[in-house]
């Protein structure tokens, strides 16, 4: 045996029906959030508000606001998905079992990204209820889309590995994503701010993620798509990275 | 039982220091042969649980090597560990799954395919079958303890670990759980035990090992143990009350009781030169004595351990809730 493939598989499962248990909670509350975004700031302000590069304020929040939604759910996805069984001690299971790193990642993360692009996808068609914008390129956005989605879940593993109460694990996506996201351009162009606030926010990785997933919408937007794409890589190999140590050395996991 | 000469386990120079500087293994030396029910017997802290930990992957060793079936568990963690069951001290279960579900989920997690005649015919074994759709966390301490063994043997381990798995547990479920062992036994599976109670070792091991402050003391067929460090009291009743030991007596293994009624000689397991009851008897006779009772006991596994440990005179914390 060199892939233990039933345990990938095991764990899959085990992740899509706890979040098929928690249906409301994970899918039902963002959407219905992000849906009041948009209505607010697409249908309510938008008309008032003036093109941005030639697309209506009201699509131009669209993407932005779904990256928003799942980066917030991936990281507190996956952070709970790996974080409860350290909490309630069913790890034990995990570390006795005979998978590595690997699999393990395949199983949780494997699984929070399915639910993350879902998720991603059913805010668009929600949206699309209420506000009128095409897709310039589909299948870059879902790869884009994927490519976040995996990147965020392995942050919120990493998140579930390191934490050591729940307080920890609520913290981090409420007082660093949620402000990163809103100062990241989802309601704005970076290019209209003065040069030296444009200069703060530039150092801001999730501004590159929204500009790219903007670009794949509309065809343009105030970074190139390769650095974009750059960004969205260095996050998932960064997090892999720690990951893999941490199971390696058996910190914060093995005695 | 079928014990063939090549050990299942095979445990070499294992040591294990903690951050904290704890060392709570130190050059521990093990076998484990095919098909036993090996009990694992020590104080708390003595290092029972480090010394699971390591084997099943959940403590990294500071030093030495652990063979499972002849497979390097760190080199080839794989292979070793397929073959590999442990239930925890601890009641640590999934909270709102079904305990179908749960045991289904371990037995993929070894790398096993499904198969729900194999996890019907485990769930039976442990009366779970009637619960199988109730979700784990409506269930009771004792039923969670039957999940917990149900997800071990899910992928039909070669060795069980059981870590104290009676503490806590209702005497109907002990004995079920007995039952169960002997019966895995019977199919070839080797269990190694720890325990507190002392009497559960004596009822079903086949060999003992005594662990202490992280030291292997002593590993022996219980029998052996038993017979080796055991004694044998035979307590004489007297009609008439002695004021002392008769002259027939002096300088034998026989004491008097302060109401001089009683008579007790003890003889060690170990054999050697000690007064034989046949000439006891006789010498009684010939002082005259009259008997009224006789009476005799073996002691048991539990005073013998009492003897070793205490013998290494370490203070013992006892923090048992």
């Amino acid at each position: 045996m060199t892939f233990n493939v039933p345990a990938i598989r095991a764990i899959y499962l085990f992740e899509l029906h706890r979040t098929w248990r928690t249906l409301f909670q994970s899918i039902a509350s963002p959407v219905i959030s992000t849906s009041l975004y948009v209505i607010v700031f697409g249908t309510a302000i938008g008309p008032q508000m003036a093109a941005i590069d030639g697309v209506p304020y009201a699509a131009f929040v669209v993407p932005g606001l779904i990256l928003l939604a799942v980066l917030t759910e991936s990281v507190s996805n996956a952070s709970f998905g790996i974080y409860l069984p350290r909490f309630t001690g069913t790890i034990y299971e995990l570390l006795s079992a005979p998978i590595s790193v690997g699999e393990v990642l395949l199983g949780y993360v494997g699984a929070a990204v399915t639910k993350s692009v879902l998720l991603g996808l059913i805010i668009l068609g929600t949206a699309r209820l209420f506000v009128t914008f095409s897709i310039a390129h589909p299948l870059a956005m879902l790869a884009f889309l994927v490519l976040v989605a995996l990147g965020f879940c392995l942050l919120g593993f990493l998140l579930g590995l390191w934490a050591d109460g729940f307080e920890r694990l609520q913290i981090v996506p409420a007082l660093v994503l949620t402000p990163l996201t809103f100062l990241g351009g989802t309601f704005y162009s970076v290019a209209a701010l003065p040069p030296v606030w444009r200069a703060v926010t530039m150092l801001n990785p999730i501004v590159y993620l929204i500009e790219g997933f903007r670009w794949t919408f509309f065809g343009t937007a105030s970074v190139h798509i390769g650095v974009s794409v750059f960004m969205a890589l260095a996050l998932i190999c960064a997090c892999l990275g720690a990951i893999v140590f941490i199971f390696r050395t058996g910190r914060r996991l093995r005695a | 039982m079928a014990a063939s000469s090549d050990p299942v386990l095979s445990i070499r120079g294992l040591s294990k220091t903690y951050a904290t500087g704890q060392r709570a293994l130190e050059n521990v030396d093990l076998e484990i042969r095919r098909g036993e029910i090996f009990a694992l017997l020590g104080p708390n802290g003595a290092g029972k649980t480090t010394l699971i930990g390591a084997v099943c992957g959940l403590v990294q060793p500071t030093a030495g090597t652990i063979l499972v079936d002849g497979h390097d568990a760190v080199r080839d963690f794989r292979a070793a560990r397929a073959r590999i069951g442990l239930v925890p001290q601890e009641l640590a279960t999934d909270m709102f799954e079904t305990v179908h579900a749960t045991v289904s989920f371990s037995r993929g997690l070894f790398g096993k395919r499904r198969d729900r005649a194999l996890v019907e015919r485990i769930l039976r074994g442990l009366s779970l079958w009637e619960k199988r759709d109730a979700v784990i966390s409506s269930l009771s301490g004792g039923m969670k303890r039957r999940v917990l063994i149900a997800k071990a043997l899910a992928h039909e381990p070669v060795v069980l670990f059981l870590d104290e798995p009676t503490a806590g547990v209702d005497v109907e479920l002990r004995r079920d759980m007995w039952a169960m062992v002997r019966r895995l036994r019977e199919e070839g599976v080797t269990i190694i035990l720890t325990t507190h109670y002392i009497e559960e070792a004596e009822e079903m091991a086949d060999r003992v090992g005594i662990i202490d402050r992280g030291t292997i003391v002593l590993v022996e067929e219980k029998t052996d143990l038993m017979r080796r460090y055991g004694q044998t009291r035979l307590s004489i009743g007297l009609a008439e009350p002695l004021d002392t030991l008769p002259a027939e007596l002096v300088g034998e293994d026989v004491a008097l009781s302060q109401d001089g009624l009683t008579l007790t000689l003890v003889q060690s397991g170990a054999g050697g030169a000690g007064l034989e009851p046949a000439e006891l008897f006789r010498r009684l006779g010939a002082a005259g004595l009259a008997i009224s009772s006789v009476a005799t006991s073996r002691s048991s596994l539990e005073d013998i351990f009492v003897d070793l440990v205490s013998h290494r005179e370490h203070p013992r914390h006892e923090v048992r809730s």
